[in-house]
């Protein structure tokens, strides 16, 4: 057998039920929102902040959250380092929920979301639209981790002629699943250079975007694996495993001390270092930013550091945020569409960010217990 | 090809994939070859709103009523119900035309008609076009998916979303040139340019109304100047007005490539809430990168057959290492 297992047990426990609740109150304003009274009536969203927390949050920084499968498949099958192999299949079934959930959060964000299909319509394509080439990626990529991950669902359905099938394409899929990440990972960046002179300076970097967005990308991607790793560990009663973690540990100095350095150069060579200093709100915020990204570097490259358990989840929760805050800071906080506009996120609004969430945690929850996810050795 | 090899070609694909390709910079488009626009002249506009509510008028869109005052139209900024809205500059006691300090002064805002526009660049569906011969700018409404880009793209807040209607749509001043309305197709002007009583808004060819521009931002204050109202290529009338102190700046000549509707102002336009904006249009950026990067797929592709190699590669070594 693949060694995989299903990890069984009690579907319906505690914490599926606060999930459960947090799901119900979102669909209550999802119906609002769909059926009844529109967006406005349960989103702060206005003419200058056009895009909230649904974009930014849903789709920006969700989908690099989302991109463990992505990380590891580059670490695994690109680099040949087949030991990590184990940890793929679950890695596959958190991308897939994740994307999952940046979809489903474009849909309840788009405003003219019953003639969506236009934008699959080639007619209607403008090929110098970076948010063409980020639709039709993302799409194209959640059908690829679909099928990536169908293994899992064949193998317990004992489908093993379709299983054989799929596995003789699969190299093909996992090169896909490669490619598209890098495309609408580094167009995402590409976004902010459209968005000119509303984007902070500090983050403002134009032709850097798509550099700067495909790294944060991955290092987020990592850092949930390396969270990954660690859940499957507990989750089978046993310590991670050491080796693993120092491998990946390794691209991810790599990938910290690179967006360290490009991400400074680039201030240098656009004369905008002394705005890091000015002490208004987009300083600070990049101070912090920036300390998000050193805490996990110092860590990781200290030996005794980086083999306590304790250190490393630090290490991998700082790189959440810092990615996190990068994509944040940059899409939403300092954004400034100009005189007369603000924004902050409504109660309905984050409640339906919440309840895609929880969406996704069940789903996770329920399909880890039923199908072979995790290996009882990665 | 040696394994090496496809891998450095896979890396290489990847990496200019990410923009470390050789990059073939667009410029900023160039004025389309009849392209129509306005002038607005802000030391004229006596902040009358005529033109909001022809506006509302040719675009049949409900006037919006503030304390139920009804005279004119009373909207703030725009929105899905208004394309068009006069706005107010005031500074310390705001007693005196047109100066910067102590003073008022009126701005027009409306669709700019970018000659290198950002919505269109950015519309996925092709729903915001630029006419190739007024420059004029279009929303078609029918091939919209509301992902809302033009708006966080166009450099003055112009597209609006109908948010509080389940089936809203994005509304934008057209020139009054959209379907169904056809102003200037049909030889007429635009609604704003006919009403306007001092002529601060003026409707004709962008060469001839940059020609007027610089010329008032030439003359000598205190000197007298004889007004043109309407089109400017047949003015309806003029009057004489003693010329104010121009700020030396056409707005629109050059900013983000230049615009068809373009502001003459007594006050720096930034008081006048207009963005920070250089000569190099966003959009032009955004598409020399983005273009560098998929050389029109081919690079996607090199990259991707790559990719496949050296996936099969690696799955197959494991296959014959015995994966656990
Ligand atoms: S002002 Fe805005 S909406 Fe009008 S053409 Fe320019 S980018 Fe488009
Ligand atoms: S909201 Fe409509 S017009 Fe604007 S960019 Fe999206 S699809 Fe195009
Ligand atoms: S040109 Fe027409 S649509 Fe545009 S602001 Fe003037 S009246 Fe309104």
């Amino acid at each position: 057998m693949s060694g995989h297992q299903a990890l069984g047990g009690r579907i319906l426990t505690k914490p599926f039920m606060v999930l459960m609740v947090i799901w119900l109150i979102g669909s209550f304003f999802g119906v609002q929102r769909f059926f009844m009274d529109g967006m406005g009536a349960v989103s702060n969203l206005n003419g200058g902040y056009a895009w909230g927390i649904w974009v930014v949050y849903d789709v920006v920084v969700g989908t690099a959250f989302a991109c463990g499968g992505y990380a590891l498949a580059i670490a695994v099958y690109v680099f040949n380092k087949g030991r990590y192999h184990p940890l793929v299949r679950s890695a596959v079934l958190a991308s897939l929920l994740g994307y999952a959930m940046g979809g489903f959060g474009a849909f309840f964000d788009m405003g003219r979301f019953w003639q969506f299909y236009e934008i699959f319509l080639p007619k209607n394509w403008n090929f110098n639209a970076v948010m063409l080439e980020v639709g039709l990626c993302v799409a194209i990529y959640i059908i690829v981790l679909f099928l990536e991950f169908a293994p899992a669902v064949l193998e317990r359905l004992g489908m093993r002629n379709a299983q054989n099938t799929l596995n003789k394409v699969l190299f093909f899929l996992i090169a896909l699943g490669v490619l598209l990440p890098t495309m609408h990972q580094s167009s995402l960046g590409s976004l902010l250079i459209t968005m000119g002179h509303k984007i902070h300076p500090l983050w403002q970097t134009m032709h850097f975007q798509p550099l700067l967005a495909l790294v944060t990308a991955l290092i987020m991607g990592f850092s949930i694996v390396v969270f990954e790793a660690s859940t499957s560990a507990v989750s089978f009663g046993r310590q991670p495993e050491s080796s693993l973690l120092s491998g990946l540990s390794k691209a991810v100095i790599g990938l910290l001390s690179f967006f360290l350095l490009v991400r400074v150069v680039i201030l240098l060579l656009q004369g905008k270092l002394g705005l890091i200093f000015a002490g208004d709100l987009g300083s600070l915020l990049f101070l912090f930013e920036m300390a998000l990204f050193i805490i996990p570097l110092v860590i990781l490259l200290s030996p005794a550091r980086r083999s306590r358990g304790s250190q490393l989840l630090i290490a991998a929760v700082s790189m959440l945020f810092a990615g996190a805050m990068y994509r944040f800071n940059a899409f939403l906080i300092t954004y400034d569409p100009g005189p007369g506009y603000s924004y902050f996120p409504s109660t309905p609004e984050i409640m339906i960010t919440l309840s895609i969430i929880a969406l996704e945690l069940m789903i996770y929850l329920v399909l880890v217990k039923t199908l072979p996810v995790l290996h009882s050795e990665a | 090809m040696k394994r090496r090899d496809f891998l450095k070609a896979t890396l290489g694909g990847t990496a200019a994939l990410v923009g470390a390709g050789n990059v073939e910079a667009r410029p900023n488009l160039e004025p389309a070859t009849e392209a129509v626009g306005m002038l607005y002249d802000s030391t004229l506009c006596v902040g009358c709103k005529a033109c909001v509510s022809k506006c509302k008028e040719v675009n049949d869109m409900p006037p919006v009523i503030e304390n139920g005052e009804n005279a004119w139209d009373s909207a703030r900024d725009l929105s899905g119900d208004t394309l068009n809205v006069i706005k107010v500059y005031r500074d310390g006691a705001a007693a005196v035309k047109d100066a910067e300090i102590d003073g008022f002064a009126f701005e027009k805002r409306s669709c700019m008609h970018c000659v290198d526009p950002g919505c269109v660049s950015v519309c996925p569906v092709t729903a915001m076009r630029r006419n190739p011969k007024t420059g004029i700018v279009t929303h078609h409404a029918e091939a919209c998916i509301g992902c809302r880009t033009c708006m966080v793209s166009c450099p003055y807040n112009v597209p609006q979303f109908q948010y509080n209607e389940l089936f809203g749509q994005i509304h934008k001043c057209q020139m009054c040139n959209q379907a169904g309305v056809e102003r200037i197709d049909k030889g007429q002007m635009t609604g704003c340019a006919e009403v306007c009583p001092t002529g601060a808004t003026l409707f004709g060819s962008r060469k001839l109304l940059l020609e007027e521009a610089k010329r008032r931002t030439a003359l000598k204050p205190g000197d007298s100047y004889n007004y043109p109202r309407g089109d400017i290529s047949k003015p309806e009338s003029y009057h004489e007005k003693e010329v104010p102190t121009y700020k030396p700046h056409v707005w629109g000549e050059k900013e983000a490539g230049g615009t068809n509707v373009m502001h003459i102002s007594s006050v720096a336009f930034d008081k006048l809430g207009m963005p920070p904006l250089g000569e190099r249009s966003a959009a032009s950026i955004a598409e020399s990168v983005q273009h560098s990067v998929y050389s029109f797929m081919a690079l996607p592709a090199l990259a991707l057959a790559g990719l496949t190699y050296v996936v099969r590669r690696n799955t197959n070594d494991e296959d014959e290492g015995g994966d656990a």
